[in-house]
C-alpha cells in the first residue's frame, strides 16, 4: 500500500440479494473532500451500493473501507462508531413522523454528546437555519411540503457533524430551482464542513454541477464501466451505454468537438 | 481562550478545541468582561484553534448579534473559512414570518371542548362511512361493483380458515375454564352434570361469538386498518379514487364480505370447541361418562341457542369490517397515523362487539329466543 488510505475504499465489492447478483469486482476510492456521484441507469444497484457504503447490507464479497478500516470486519460498537461519522439523507427525507423537526435533529445530539438540553436546542435552531428552515422546530414532517422535508432531512443527516454525508437522489421530486439551491447548499457544506459526500443520482444537470468523482454502474454487465469526474466522462468517454445515459440517449457514439 | 484590547477594538483570540466533547467557556461570563462603553472592532484569531465543530458555529452565532447590536462592528476574517461559510449560511435565509410557534397550553375547558368536537367529528365521519358502504353495497347486489372475485377468496382464506388455529386454542381454553368453575360450584350441590348445560348454553349463545369477534377485531381488524392506512400512505387509495373507481367497492367490500361471511362459521367452529374444552374437564376432573356429557349437552342446548350466537357473530363480523376499514380509510399520511388507526380500530370494534351484544342479548331475552 503506497497510496494513503482514502475516506471510503470499496475493494472487489460484489452485491447480491441471495443468489440474484446485483453488481460484482466494484473498485473505487472517495477521498477526503470528493463530491462523489453514483450513476446508472435505473435498476443497476446504485441505491443498494449506498445501502452497502452506510452499513445498511453486508456485501456477499469483498471490503468496505472506512479511513483504512474494514468496515464489515470491525467488531459492532467499531461498527456503530463509523457509522455515527456519516450522516444519510434518505430519498424522501425519512424523517420520523411521530417527532417535530428539532425533536428527529435532538435526537441523535441526546444519544450520542453529553451536551446539556438548552444547547443542543441551540443546535438544533443552527442546523435548520443552514438548511433553511429557520422558525421550524415545532412542525412535524406531516406539515411541511416534499422539499422542505428533504432539508429538514439533512439538518438531521447533518446532526453530529458527519465525515461522510450520503444522499441518496437528492433531488427527486424537487422543482429545478429547489434542486439547484439544494445542490448549492451541498457544495457550500462539503466547502465548510470538509465533509465528503457521495451521491446518488440520474439527475444530469446536478451530477455536472457538484460532481467531482463518480462511479458508472451498468446493468447489463453487472459492473462498474466508467469511472472519475462526470464532465471529463462527458468529453472522453467512449463507451455507448455512458454516453447514451450522460447525453439522455441523445448521442451513443463519441464525437470530438471542436469547441475551445 | 483569551482577548485583549488593543487601539482600535478588541481582538479575540480563540485556542484549544471547540468540539463537542470538550468544554466551552460562557458567553455572558466574556459579554460581562468588555469594557462597558465599547465602541470599535472586535476582531478573532484562530490561528491556536485545534478543531471546531457546529458547537463553535452556535457558540459564535449566539455572541455576535447582541455584539452588533450594541454598535461593534464585527470582522469575520480571523475565522477559519468554513466558520464563516457556516455562519453565512445561517443567516442567509431569514426566518420565514408567522412561521414559528411555541407550545401552546390550552385550557381544561378548551381541552374538553376540542374533544367534543373530535368525537362529533368521529361520528359523523361514521355516518358517511356507512351511507358510502350501503351505496356501494347496493351496486354491489345490482351486480354494478368493481370488486375483483380473487380478492374475495383471498380474504375468505385469510380471515377464516387462517384464524382456525388461534379460534381452537382460544375456544378449548375457555371452554375448560367457564367448566371449571362452573362444576366446582356445582359439585357442592352434587349436580356436576350440569356442568354441560352450562358450558354448552354458555358457549352457544355467548361466548363462542364473543371470543372469535375478539379474536378476529385483533387479528384481522386491526389488519385491515394497517393495510388500508398504509395504502394510503403510499397513495394507493387516492390512485384508484383518480382511476374512477370507488376504494370502498374494491377495497373494503370483499373485506367485509369475507368477514360477515366467516365470522358464522368461525363461531359456530368455537361453540363446538369449547364444548369439547367442557367435556374434557368434565371426564377427567368430575368423572364424567362421554356419553352421559354429549347426551344433557344435546338436551340442553336447541337449535336456538346456536342460532342466537350465529347471528351475534354475522353483527360482529360487519362491526369488525366497519371499524377496521373505516379507519385505514381515514388514516393520515404518516407512520404514526397508521399506528393510530390500528389502535383505533380495534378498540372501536371491540367496545362496538360489547355494546351490540348487550344490546342484542336484552333482545333475544325479550323475543324469549
Amino acid at each position: 500500500m503506497t497510496q494513503p488510505s482514502a475516506k471510503i475504499e470499496v475493494r472487489a465489492l460484489t452485491m447480491a440479494y441471495g443468489d440474484f447478483v446485483i453488481q460484482r469486482d466494484l473498485n473505487f476510492r472517495i477521498e477526503q473532500g470528493d463530491i462523489f456521484i453514483i450513476m446508472g441507469g435505473s435498476g443497476c444497484g446504485k441505491s443498494t451500493l449506498l445501502r452497502h457504503l452506510v452499513g445498511l447490507k453486508s456485501p456477499a464479497k469483498g471490503e468496505v473501507l472506512f479511513d483504512g478500516a474494514s468496515f464489515w470486519e470491525a467488531e459492532e460498537p467499531r461498527q456503530r462508531a463509523m457509522q455515527q461519522r456519516m450522516g444519510v439523507l434518505y430519498q424522501s427525507g425519512a424523517l420520523w413522523s411521530s417527532m417535530t423537526l428539532a425533536e428527529n435533529i435532538a435526537l441523535p445530539l441526546g444519544e450520542y454528546t453529553q451536551l446539556a438540553r438548552a444547547e443542543i436546542d441551540e443546535l438544533v435552531s443552527l442546523k435548520l437555519a443552514l438548511v433553511g428552515l429557520a422558525g421550524f422546530e415545532a412542525y412535524y414532517p406531516s406539515e411541511i411540503s416534499g422539499g422542505m422535508r428533504k432539508r429538514a432531512g439533512l439538518a438531521r443527516a447533518m446532526a453530529l457533524d458527519p465525515e461522510v454525508l450520503f444522499f441518496d437522489e437528492p433531488s427527486a421530486g424537487l422543482d429545478p430551482v429547489s434542486a439547484r439551491l439544494l445542490d448549492e447548499l451541498i457544495l457550500q457544506l462539503r466547502d465548510s464542513l470538509g465533509a465528503t459526500v457521495v451521491v446518488v443520482t440520474h439527475e444530469l444537470a446536478s451530477m455536472f454541477a457538484i460532481g467531482n468523482n463518480s462511479i458508472f454502474l451498468d446493468p447489463e454487465s453487472k459492473t462498474q464501466i466508467a469511472g472519475g469526474d462526470p464532465a471529463r466522462l462527458l468529453r472522453e468517454s467512449r463507451d455507448p451505454r455512458v454516453i447514451r445515459f450522460l447525453t439522455r440517449g441523445e448521442r451513443t457514439e463519441w464525437e470530438s468537438r471542436s469547441d475551445g | 481562550m483569551l482577548h485583549s484590547s488593543e487601539a482600535h477594538g478588541l481582538l479575540l483570540v480563540f485556542s484549544g478545541c471547540w468540539r463537542a466533547q470538550c468544554t466551552l467557556p460562557a458567553r455572558d461570563e466574556l459579554l460581562r468582561q468588555l469594557p462597558q462603553p465599547f465602541q470599535g472592532e472586535l476582531r478573532f484569531d484562530s490561528a491556536d484553534l485545534r478543531g471546531w465543530d457546529s458547537r463553535f458555529v452556535n457558540w459564535l452565532l449566539k455572541l455576535i448579534p447582541p455584539l452588533e447590536k450594541r454598535g461593534i462592528v464585527v470582522r469575520y476574517e480571523g475565522l477559519p473559512p468554513g466558520v464563516r461559510g457556516l455562519l453565512q449560511l445561517a443567516t442567509e435565509v431569514p426566518e420565514r414570518a408567522g412561521a414559528r410557534r411555541g407550545a401552546t397550553r390550552r385550557g381544561l375547558l378548551a381541552t374538553v371542548g376540542e374533544q367534543i368536537y373530535r368525537l362529533l367529528d368521529g361520528g359523523k365521519a361514521l355516518l358517511e362511512f356507512i351511507g358510502e358502504l350501503l351505496q356501494a353495497l347496493f351496486r354491489m347486489l345490482i351486480g354494478r361493483a368493481r370488486m375483483r372475485a380473487s380478492d374475495l377468496f383471498l380474504f375468505v382464506q385469510q380471515n377464516g380458515i387462517d384464524a382456525l388455529p388461534i379460534v381452537a386454542l382460544i375456544a378449548v381454553l375457555v371452554g375448560l375454564i367457564l367448566a371449571f368453575i362452573g362444576a366446582l360450584q356445582l359439585q357442592m350441590f352434587g349436580a356436576q352434570i350440569y356442568v354441560a348445560n352450562l358450558v354448552g348454553i354458555a358457549m352457544a349463545r355467548e361466548m363462542g361469538a364473543m371470543m372469535a369477534a375478539i379474536i378476529m377485531a385483533g387479528r384481522t381488524g386491526a389488519a385491515f386498518a394497517a393495510q388500508l392506512g398504509t395504502m394510503q400512505v403510499n397513495e394507493e387509495i387516492d390512485a384508484f379514487r383518480t382511476l374512477g373507481v370507488d376504494p370502498l367497492e374494491f377495497l373494503v367490500l370483499p373485506r367485509m364480505l369475507a368477514l360477515t361471511l366467516m365470522m358464522p362459521l368461525l363461531c359456530i367452529y368455537a361453540d363446538l370447541l369449547g364444548i369439547m374444552g367442557g367435556m374434557l374437564v368434565g371426564i377427567t376432573l368430575f368423572e364424567i361418562s362421554p356419553s352421559l356429557y354429549l347426551q344433557q349437552t344435546l338436551a340442553a342446548v336447541s337449535l336456538a341457542d346456536f342460532g342466537v350466537g350465529v347471528v351475534k357473530s354475522l353483527v360482529f363480523g360487519v362491526l369488525i369490517a366497519v371499524a377496521g376499514c373505516m379507519q385505514g380509510i381515514r388514516c393520515g399520511r404518516s407512520a404514526s397515523a397508521v399506528g393510530e388507526a390500528t389502535t383505533s380500530a380495534v378498540v372501536m370494534a371491540i367496545v362496538a362487539i360489547i355494546v351490540a351484544d348487550a344490546i342484542m342479548t336484552l333482545i333475544a331475552n325479550a323475543l324469549g329466543v
